[in-house]
């Protein structure tokens, strides 16, 4: 059997000799039956070309206005198949939107593609961390460097460098910020306000602004240093002039500073700047022996204290009027917020209690597990989360340890904060219930506060309607929580 | 009379970057774990995420020879 | 490292300061000394007879007959392989050819001149499409065509440039790049923008109506004319910019079918040298990558200054060599290639992209770090000497070559 070669012109069309040969190339592969085709101009010398390649049936009409089809197939109807599909190709049009699968691989390509860029965040492991912040810098822009696993010399280096030149480098180790209203990495909805923090602390940080919101404040800025920025050998370098850079931000008109205490020398420089300060500043030590060893007023020592006088009013706090069972005397805590643990440990020392922690305060021991005694335990520590998502984002290891205390007949209360807000678990408040509704029914009381405002995704409402209706107390904030359990053992907070 | 800390006038042009950048919008570039990106142009920022690989493609000699020429 | 930020931030000013200017046609040995009796330059990094591909030997060929060096195409091959014949890169010597690239002494070159700089550049011209001599044709037909380029068309165009003080170059390629051209691929724009600025110049140099309808009709039926002229200007900004030590910008790309060479500025003269790809691409009718030679010819010049693969966005039609869609993969092509280039051009800009500049200065570190190898538009030649153009398409630079180029670059620093 011979091939069939059949042709088809088009007067008077014009298309890119690209598209033609594309076509070409689709009837080839996708036309059973199909051996040679060709989309071509009647030029005199695309048709020699098309007679060499037997594509030409018979004399050809066709001029360099035209457009010659040819196509050698199998039989008749394989070419007449193929013609057809040529005609399908040559009304369609391609609609993509331009630029919808590039993706820079690197700093200087995504600079090319966002003019006006000012912000770098940067998430890579922390082998790399410091030389792709060391280039963000070096391009003028400022860096929230989420890495942590960064050397103490490096983040001293960068910070150093930053404010050479006027520059802001939240980090290492910074998950939460929120910029001129902008929820950076794991934040919250939180509306404007006149309250600016720095926070050496991300649920620190949280907290604190999530309760300005849900007393009607809001803030300016809550702006990251780093866990590591009051470490005496970073000196609070970030700190401090993230203080300044709010003394001048006009939208500032309350200065808040979370951060756990630092050495003496730091925290001397930390406070001898704040007497200094333009603006009222808060600086909350949390977890602070006594507010008397600093001999400034303006130290306190919980998140929820820092939020009262930024506010300039005591926070509506209604506790949950709960009592113990008999035989049951411990309390103890199963936290994903650092800084939200060490608050509870606070509100508990300074309730006479003795406790113990994997991540103590001043005065308090420290402990591996909640085998014995007051134990609260932050699962965002090191040692829970390596090769494992951070609990905010995946409870599963916090809501077991809940599990197994539920099931302690000597536990008084278990204390629980459920975080929300964007990059944290789509709904913790319901992985907690499950854990309770599945456990005895005698059993501890579980008391929980929501970090988090109406506006997150998850809904502050929702959240706490879910916990309620297992059963869970929830206390209007995380220091009010841990005062909950100290009245439910009948203790003064 | 305007509230100062709702009306704010914009910094001056030699005000530091940081100045700059409290005053607002932030225009992220994202370098890393990509829900970051995702949760800011939720939020309504401008952000650029960026398809980050370690340098070298895991060469490990040829990225610590690329760190010492600081690329 | 601050000397080597400081050296390409030099590197790049070069680029960028540099003036273009089409100045005249001359026989190649009168502008390139060493091109005497029996020498003969080439496309891409060197290579001996030996390891040449089939193209690149039936081209050196039909140049040993062309000079009259050998009697016929057998005695040539005689003559090429005996060693009585040397070989060197036109790279080494001031000049580019496009595909097999050969350069002997009686061929006329375009003279490109950096006005910025005073150095000077060289090319042959373009001889059509179809059996000619870059794509190893060598028969009587091609010739007789290079004759005619030597004893006719070149008095023409040199006459007709001097006359007129040359054409600047920069503003044709601007031009160009707003309508289509991207300088390898595609060259129609600024082919037609030349003959329309050359042609009173062109009259008044042939001499008669006879010789300027000959010049104009070869011109005009070769949309690829313009392209050596842009190599050459490619080269002519590129050789500035060599020898800054402690830059680690890209001064040369360039393949000879077998290798694919790179030079980088702070390690001179060196070559980085890795076995060519295969392009991907469309074929003609009748042909397939069965038929494709390696990827050859000293043309990826144009992707070093920023234009070719690199100014894909200007050209949407060209990215359909590369398989699926059109238009929006060109521009993410160029977008990838901000990622491995140091700045954008001020002077040509793209309008797909709002008038983004080309992006310019190839950093060695940057293709090492991200493993994006510079994209290339390229002709693909038939593996046959003498068959010619069997299809176009896009190939990468060797990563190899660059990864080679990096430790050396390190080590004129001290650094291991």
């Amino acid at each position: 059997m011979s091939a069939v070669a059949k042709n088809e012109i088009r007067r008077g069309l014009y298309l890119d000799s690209v598209r033609l040969m594309q076509i070409a190339a689709a009837l080839k592969s996708d036309v059973p039956g199909v051996e040679e085709a060709a989309l071509m101009i009647g030029t005199p010398a695309n048709l020699a070309i098309l007679a060499a390649a037997g594509l030409i049936a018979g004399g050809v009409d066709a001029g360099p206005n035209d457009l010659v089809i040819a196509v050698c197939a199998r039989d008749a109807d394989a070419a007449a198949a193929a013609l057809a599909a040529a005609r399908v190709h040559l009304e369609r049009r391609a609609a993509r939107p331009a630029g919808a699968t590039y993706r820079p691989r690197t700093l200087d390509g995504a600079l090319a593609t966002l003019a006006g860029a000012n912000l770098a965040l940067i998430s890579v492991p922390g082998a790399f961390a410091a030389a792709e912040a060391r280039r963000a810098l070096g391009r003028g822009l400022n860096v929230m460097l989420f890495s942590d696993n960064v050397s103490l010399a490096d983040e001293v280096a960068l910070k150093d460098e930053a404010l050479a030149h006027g520059l802001l480098m939240m980090g290492p180790d910074c998950g939460t910020a929120l910029i001129a209203g902008t929820p950076i990495g794991f934040a919250n909805s939180i509306p404007r306000g006149p309250v600016g923090i720095v926070a050496a602390s991300g649920t620190g940080l949280q907290e604190v602004s999530s309760l300005l919101a849900r007393a009607a404040s809001g803030i300016s800025h809550g702006i990251g240093v780093g866990g590591r920025d009051l470490a005496s050998e970073v000196g609070a370098r970030m700190t401090l002039a993230a203080m300044a850079a709010l003394e001048r931000d006009p939208t500032t008109a309350h200065i808040v500073l979370v951060s756990k205490p630092p050495d003496p020398g730091v925290a001397q420089r930390v406070l001898d700047r704040a007497a200094r300060a333009a603006k009222p500043i808060t600086v909350c030590f949390l977890g602070a022996e006594t507010r008397a060893s600093y001999g400034d007023r303006r130290v306190v020592a919980t998140l929820s204290e820092a939020a009262e006088r930024a506010l300039g009013r005591p926070l509506a706090a209604a506790l949950p009027e709960l009592r113990t069972t008999n035989g049951r005397t411990r309390i103890c805590g199963a936290f994903v917020g650092g800084s939200l643990c060490a608050e509870a440990q606070t509100v508990l020392r300074d309730g006479g209690l003795a406790i113990g922690s994997n991540a103590p305060i001043p005065g308090t021991a420290a402990t591996r597990s909640h085998a014995a005694g007051n134990a609260l335990i932050d699962f965002g520590a090191d040692e829970y989360t390596i090769g494992r998502p951070h609990p905010m984002i995946d409870p599963a290891l916090r809501d077991g340890a809940v599990a197994a205390l539920l099931g302690q007949s000597d536990v008084a209360v278990v204390l629980a904060d459920i975080v929300i807000g964007f990059g944290a678990h789509p709904d913790p408040a319901r992985a907690l219930a499950r854990v309770v509704a599945a456990g005895p029914r005698a059993r501890p009381l579980v008391i929980a506060s929501v970090c988090g405002t109406a506006g997150d995704p998850q809904g502050y409402a929702r959240q706490v309607a879910t916990l309620a209706e297992a059963g869970i107390a929830v206390a209007s904030s995380n220091a009010a929580a841990a005062r909950a359990a100290l009245a439910a053992l009948g203790k003064p907070g | 009379m305007s509230d100062p800390t709702r009306d704010p006038l914009p910094p001056p042009a030699s005000a530091a970057p940081l100045d700059r950048l409290l005053a607002g919008p932030v225009r992220v570039v994202n370098i890393g774990l990509e829900q970051f990106a995702t949760d800011l142009a939720g939020n309504g920022a401008a952000v650029v995420h960026v398809e980050w690989a370690p340098p070298a493609a895991g060469d490990t000699k040829l990225a610590a020879l690329l760190a010492k020429l600081g690329s | 490292m601050q000397l080597i930020e400081d050296a390409n931030r030099e590197a790049v000013r070069r680029i960028a300061a540099a003036e273009p200017v089409l100045i005249d046609v001359r026989p190649a040995g009168e502008v390139i000394p060493a091109l005497g009796d029996r020498v003969l330059l080439h496309a891409g990094p060197p290579i001996e007879w030996a390891r040449m591909c089939g193209p690149m030997r039936g081209a050196i060929a039909g140049a040993l007959v062309f000079e009259g060096w050998a009697t016929d195409l057998a005695a040539a091959e005689r003559l090429a392989g005996s060693g009585a014949v040397a070989f060197a890169p036109n790279h080494h010597h001031g000049a580019v050819g496009p595909m097999t690239g050969i350069t002997t002494r009686s061929m006329p070159v375009l003279v490109v001149e950096n006005r910025a700089f005073g150095n000077r550049a060289f090319c042959t011209i373009n001889e059509g499409l179809g059996k000619v001599m870059r794509f190893g044709g060598n028969d009587a037909e091609v010739l007789a065509r290079l004759a005619w380029l030597r004893d006719e068309l070149a008095s023409v165009l040199a006459v007709g440039l001097r006359a007129r003080g040359g054409l600047a170059l920069k503003g044709v390629i601007a031009r160009g790049l707003a309508m289509g051209d991207e300088m390898h691929q595609r060259n129609v724009a600024c082919t037609s923008l030349t003959v329309r600025e050359l042609a009173p110049a062109l009259a008044q140099a042939a001499g008669s109506t006879d010789k300027l309808a000959a010049a104009l009709a070869f011109i005009g039926a070769n949309d690829q004319f313009f392209l050596n002229i842009a190599m050459a200007m490619g080269k002519a900004i590129m050789d500035p910019v060599r020898d800054i030590p402690g830059s680690s910008v890209v001064t040369a790309m360039a393949r000879n079918g077998t290798d694919f060479g790179v030079r980088v500025s702070a390690t001179g003269d060196r070559w980085f040298v890795a076995p060519v790809e295969m392009p991907k691409g469309m074929y003609f009718p009748g042909f397939s990558e069965a038929d494709a030679n390696p990827d050859m010819g000293d043309s990826t010049i144009v992707e070093t200054v920023g234009l070719g693969g690199f100014a894909m966005a200007a050209a949407p039609a060209v990215a359909g060599f590369v398989g699926a869609g059109g238009a929006a993969d060109a521009l993410d092509w160029t977008r990838t290639m901000y990622d491995i280039t140091l700045a954008r051009s001020a002077a040509w800009t793209m309008p797909s992209l709002d008038f983004a500049g080309v992006p310019t200065a190839i950093d060695v570190r940057k293709v090492v770090s991200t493993g994006i190898a510079p994209v290339i538009n390229t002709g693909i030649a038939h593996k046959k000497p003498g068959i010619g153009q069997v299809g176009a398409g896009v190939v990468r630079a060797p990563l190899d070559c660059f990864k080679q180029a990096l430790v050396a670059f390190a080590a004129t620093l001290g650094v291991a």
